[in-house]
């Protein structure tokens, strides 16, 4: 069991260790859905309740292939569940919010092929977490996730507004952006003891 | 084989390597290229693991193109590529458990690296086997041509070493924040910046009066 306490796993996991700035988990969605504010959050709502379920999932799943000795299955099903909890936020999403539904459009079902999501699930396995430190890891997970992407969207906002040098603009820009932010997130290396 | 379908394979290949490089011009899968690539060893090795995974799923894929139902063909891809991933962790790890902890987590994160879904749904499950297979491997020799690229730099620049032998002598000071996350993002913003601006000047060129011929 690791010894780790809660609050040291969920401020590891918001800041020292964020998934997007310094373990470079999902940046497919966070380079993709930035651009504007309005999309970035509800997409960081939502990969977080899919990092929960799938968090929860997984857990169960790990006890019962453990105990039928069938780990080399863990990765096969884990990404079956992914995709699970994915297609059921997709169908409750569609339902209740169609214009977020339309917003978020393709980055939605892409949420399956998320790294961060997949990473939680792997991570909570590898560092042998207790059900409580599963949870706090995955919600604390999706916070920060939820965080560098809003933190990304709103920095983006700004600079439409402002002239940039034409080569420049695009991924490129993009990029260099993360990577200032990421080195401001090294500033909480060793919070929550790393 | 005529020429004309052998020019097409050769195409095929190359679209991969170049004009559409998964790194460079799609920037598809970063999470693997910006998390391993702190060191050239294990980008080429984590290439090479993607590109097992790319060229058997695609192949599988292929062959399987008509007898899968359009309805489940996503989670049919997703599952053949976790079966290749599954293998290639084991290898890996039968193999050099040292390569093995230095990737950790990441060559299980080969599942979803968007690239090979890419592929699968929009190359693979339309053509045939030999066509599909060329393509994944033009796509992954792409991939790892720029992982390459990037994992040198960072190598060179943050610890004044490639693969592992010192470069600089000993005063070199390195330049430690390049092996950081920080750095990864830094790097590989900088060469889309190089491509960006060679495309601008070739375009400037052909467009000037009297340069460029009509190509």
């Amino acid at each position: 069991m690791a010894p780790e306490s809660l609050g040291q796993i969920f401020l590891a996991a918001v800041l020292a260790n964020n998934f997007v700035l310094a373990m470079f988990l999902g940046l497919c969605p966070f380079l993709g859905v930035s651009a504007r504010l309005e999309t970035a959050f509800p997409m960081g709502i939502a990969t977080t309740f899919v990092m929960l379920v799938a968090s929860l999932c997984a857990f169960g799943l790990n006890l019962l292939l453990t105990a039928f000795q069938l780990e080399f299955l863990r990765l096969i099903s884990y990404i079956v569940v992914i995709a699970s909890a994915v297609q059921l936020v997709e169908m409750f999403l569609k339902k209740t919010s169609p214009a977020l539904f339309r917003a978020l459009g393709i980055y939605l079902p892409l949420i399956t092929t998320n790294c961060a999501v997949l990473g939680v699930a792997l991570f909570q396995t590898a560092r042998e977490y207790s059900f409580a430190q599963a949870m706090v890891f995955s919600f604390g997970g999706g916070a920060g996730f939820t965080l560098a992407l809003v933190l990304m969207a709103s920095v983006r906002e700004r600079l439409q507004l402002s002239s940039v040098p034409g080569v420049a603009q695009g991924t490129a820009l993009s990029l260099m952006l993360a990577g200032l932010l990421s080195m401001a997130f090294m500033g909480f290396a060793g919070l929550g003891g790393g | 084989m005529n020429d004309l379908s052998q020019a097409k394979t050769f195409d095929e290949f190359m679209e991969g390597i170049w004009r559409q490089n998964p790194v460079f011009v799609m920037v598809l899968g970063m999470c693997p290229v910006l998390a391993v690539s702190v060191s050239a060893v294990n980008a080429l090795s984590m290439g090479l693991a993607t590109m097992f995974v790319l060229v058997c799923s695609c192949g599988l894929v292929s062959l399987l193109r008509k007898l899968v139902p359009k309805e489940v063909r996503i989670a049919t891809y997703i599952v053949i590529i976790a079966t290749f991933v599954t293998v290639v962790d084991y290898v890996i790890q039968a193999v050099s458990l040292e390569i093995y902890d230095a990737l950790g987590a990441f060559i299980q994160l080969i599942v979803v690296n968007c690239i090979i879904l890419g592929r699968a749904e929009a190359h693979a499950s339309k053509h045939p086997p030999i066509a599909a297979m060329v393509n994944a491997l033009g796509m992954s020799i792409g991939f790892v041509i720029g992982l390459f690229a990037l994992g040198a730099v960072r190598e060179v620049l943050g610890a004044g070493t490639l693969f592992g032998v010192s470069l600089f002598g000993p005063n070199f000071q390195p330049w430690v924040v390049m092996v950081l996350p920080p750095g990864g993002f830094i790097v590989l913003g900088a060469w889309l910046l190089l491509f960006s601006a060679l495309k601008r000047r070739q375009e400037a060129r052909l467009a000037a009066p009297g340069g460029g011929h009509g190509a």
